[in-house]
């Protein structure tokens, strides 16, 4: 019998008052398998995230976590299975100082106080493996430039050893030697044996990086691609809409699966 | 390495300056020049990333006690300031419990109305009824207590604004006051009471005073020490003995002097030790804790503290139990200060002031900014300026106006400086 996948979503629905913003997700991510999920802006994406995170959790839905049925209802949830979010919008605490993020609800703690000097070496080890930039670790978040909040995000997420990171548009806001830097990370973390769904805009990072491909469209499942056989082109109609939904994504599924 | 030293708002070496100092044997003078250069440019730095701390505060606090003691010569003697050293107390626990509201973004106007009903419950309870005045004194606290929990659940779970939900409890708290007072109107508590004591009693021992002031500088000391040491031990950046010396050292002399002074007149008020002892603890409790952890993360962002699992309406709650807990405290020692509560006890312009002195102090109305020290610098700005304007025949409505001032001037920076950390990427 092959593995479950770590993570399967049949028929997730979302809906925020009477717009139904997803609609049936399918979805599969496997471990040691990076997965890209593409669709145009306001397809749903960071919505789907943040239903896997539990921020805003699905209303209805199967979600599977290794062959599993598993009920995530919030963030504690979906951090106890070891899933790790990095958000579009960091959702990171301005005032606090890097080490403070990267431990927030998880703090190390030793005769019942905060553990700061522990925390802060744990900190900057953890930042050694992400970037050759590291920021003050005592300095707050708000004062650090873009790209070094995305990578206080990204060492927060791997607090706790996670099997499975999400990572909403996590270049969308870095220069391109960031850019090189938190894509090296994500082969890194394929070749740990983590599972990672990838969102971004950029489609050369996608067919350079990830082994599947799923679009989204309108909030509806348009097709999963095997990054490796299909064209760019192909993926990029379907982002826009040029090829429709049903049909295409059935027959995807059979062959790039 | 550098890069990761941590910011020292009191760095007393100018790190800018030391590279040159090395490379080269410059003149003497120029040395001294390069050093002072350096010092300002870390300044500069500083005032434009709106990263001075205190400082500014404590500019205001000495230009006031500066330019009032030179209209009067009474009001830097001994006896006006262990009077203001009592004075503050009430309101600054108070202003103390605002604080913690205000790290939240958020403002609590039921403190002045949970005051005086904790006053009130103490007085009934003792005075009227016969209750010892130790267990009047732990229902009279657990009142407000109760009244701050209320509030607070009420707050987290409507997600109506605090000031709203605590604007509604000024009117029933103080309901609630009167209520209890009855027809009785003004009740004195027993003048050597407990309650009493605790504005009138002072140590006059000269080495209580210096005993105190000593050995905070030498706990402040240590516990710089040993987390330098840890640091140290697994070649973390660390501050030097030198500045941490200094440092202790700096505070040793404020201490003393205080001390000192203190003597000259009746000795270490207790009211006063209460008050930075309790401060203290907060202090700690608000840097060093869990709990305080999650208070500071809600003020710096709601969103990002609920997808860190962190429990919104139990942080909620219970910063408001906090803040109402604070301000039955501060009730009784201004019951103590009047051995007296009526139905004016907790009125007026107390919860204006309390507010005021958190603001004035340097906490951020924005949330996630501020500290319990703010409420003592701010208090202490407030109640010279009453002190000084009374011992100079000053009429009140100067007073207001003055203070005023003040206190828009704190709104200002505290605004400018809130933009200019957020304009401010120093990357
Ligand atoms: N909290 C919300 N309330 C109402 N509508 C929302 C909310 N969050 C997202 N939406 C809507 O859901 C749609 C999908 O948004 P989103 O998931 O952010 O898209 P994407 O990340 O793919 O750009 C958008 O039309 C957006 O307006
Ligand atoms: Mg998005």
């Amino acid at each position: 019998m092959p593995t479950p996948p770590l993570l399967a979503l049949h028929g997730v629905c979302k809906r925020f008052g009477v717009v139904e913003v997803l609609t049936d997700i399918e979805l599969e991510i496997r471990a040691g398998e990076v997965v890209a999920l593409l669709g145009d802006n306001g397809a749903g994406k960071s919505t789907l995230v943040k239903a896997i995170s539990g921020v805003t959790p699905a209303d209805r839905g199967v979600i599977r976590w290794e062959g599993r049925t598993v009920h995530i209802k919030r963030p504690h949830d979906a951090r106890d299975l070891g899933i790790a979010t990095v958000y579009q919008d960091l959702a990171l605490c301005g005032n606090l100082d890097v080490v403070g993020n990267v431990y927030l609800g998880r703090e190390i703690r030793r005769f019942g106080f905060l553990d700061e000097v522990e925390m802060e070496r744990r900190t900057r080890h953890l930042l050694e493996g992400l970037t050759r930039s590291i920021p003050d670790l005592r300095a707050p978040v708000v004062s650090l430039s873009s790209g070094q909040r995305q990578t206080v995000a990204i060492a927060r997420s791997l607090l706790g050893d996670p099997r499975l990171l999400l990572l909403d548009e996590p270049t969308a806001a870095l220069g391109f030697d960031q850019t090189t830097e938190v894509l090296d990370l994500v082969d890194q973390f394929r070749d740990r044996g983590l599972g990672v769904l990838l969102i971004s805009h950029n489609m050369g990072d996608v067919k350079a990086l990830a082994d599947r491909a799923a679009v989204l469209r309108l909030g509806r499942n348009n097709g999963f691609f095997n990054v490796s056989t299909a064209s760019q082109e192909q993926i990029i109609s379907s982002v826009t809409g040029a090829t429709e939904n049903v049909p295409r994504r059935m027959a995807h599924r059979e062959a790039g699966w | 390495m550098v890069k990761g030293m941590r910011n020292m708002a009191d760095d007393t070496q100018p790190e800018p300056a030391a590279p040159t100092a090395k490379t080269r044997q410059p003149h003497r003078g120029q040395a001294v020049t390069r050093a002072v250069q350096g010092w300002g440019a870390v300044v500069r730095r500083k005032v434009r990333a709106g990263e001075l701390g205190s400082l500014p505060v404590v500019l205001v606090l000495v230009t006031v006690w500066i330019i009032f003691q030179a209209l009067n010569e009474n009001f830097l003697s001994p006896r006006n300031l262990s009077n203001l050293s009592v004075d503050i107390v009430g309101t600054g626990l108070i202003a103390v419990g605002i604080v913690f509201v205000l790290l939240l973004g958020e403002l609590d106007l039921s403190v002045g109305s949970i005051s005086g009903l904790a006053a009130a419950v103490f007085a009934v309870l003792n005075v009227n009824n016969g209750v010892p005045e130790w267990l009047a004194l732990i229902v009279a606290v657990l009142a407000g207590t109760a009244a701050g929990t209320v509030q607070g659940y009420s707050f987290a779970r409507t997600r109506v604004p605090a000031f709203v939900v605590t604007l509604a409890g000024l009117l029933t708290w103080n309901g609630f006051m009167l209520s209890i007072l009855g027809t009785s109107g003004t009740i004195n508590l027993d003048e050597n009471g407990l309650v009493a004591k605790l504005t009138s009693y002072y140590f006059t021992h000269d080495g209580v005073a210096y005993g105190v002031a000593a050995g905070a500088a030498g706990v402040v000391f240590l516990v710089s020490h040993q987390d330098r040491r840890r640091r140290k031990a697994v070649g973390m950046p660390h501050r030097s003995l030198r500045g941490i010396a200094a440092r202790s050292g700096a505070l040793a002399v404020i201490a003393l002097a205080a001390a000192y002074v203190l003597n000259r007149f009746q000795g270490l008020p207790l009211a006063l030790l209460l008050f930075l002892v309790l401060v203290a603890g907060l202090d700690v409790v608000l840097r060093r804790t869990h709990y305080g952890r999650q208070v500071y993360a809600l003020g710096g962002g709601v969103e990002a503290a609920r997808r860190a699992s962190l429990s919104v309406t139990r942080v909620r709650t219970a910063v408001l139990a906090v803040s109402g807990t604070m301000a039955a405290v501060g009730g009784l020692f201004l019951a103590s200060r009047i051995t007296s509560v009526s139905q004016n006890s907790g009125s007026g312009i107390l919860l204006l002031n309390a507010i005021a002195a958190a603001v004035i102090g340097g906490a951020s109305l924005f949330g996630g900014r501020g500290s319990p020290w703010n409420a003592v610098l701010g208090i202490l700005i407030i109640q010279s300026i009453a002190s000084g304007m009374s011992i100079t025949d000053t009429p009140t409505a100067v007073q207001f106006i003055i203070t005023g001032g003040v206190l828009f001037a704190a709104v200002v920076i505290d605004s400018l400086s809130r933009r200019s950390h957020e304009a401010h990427g120093r990357a």
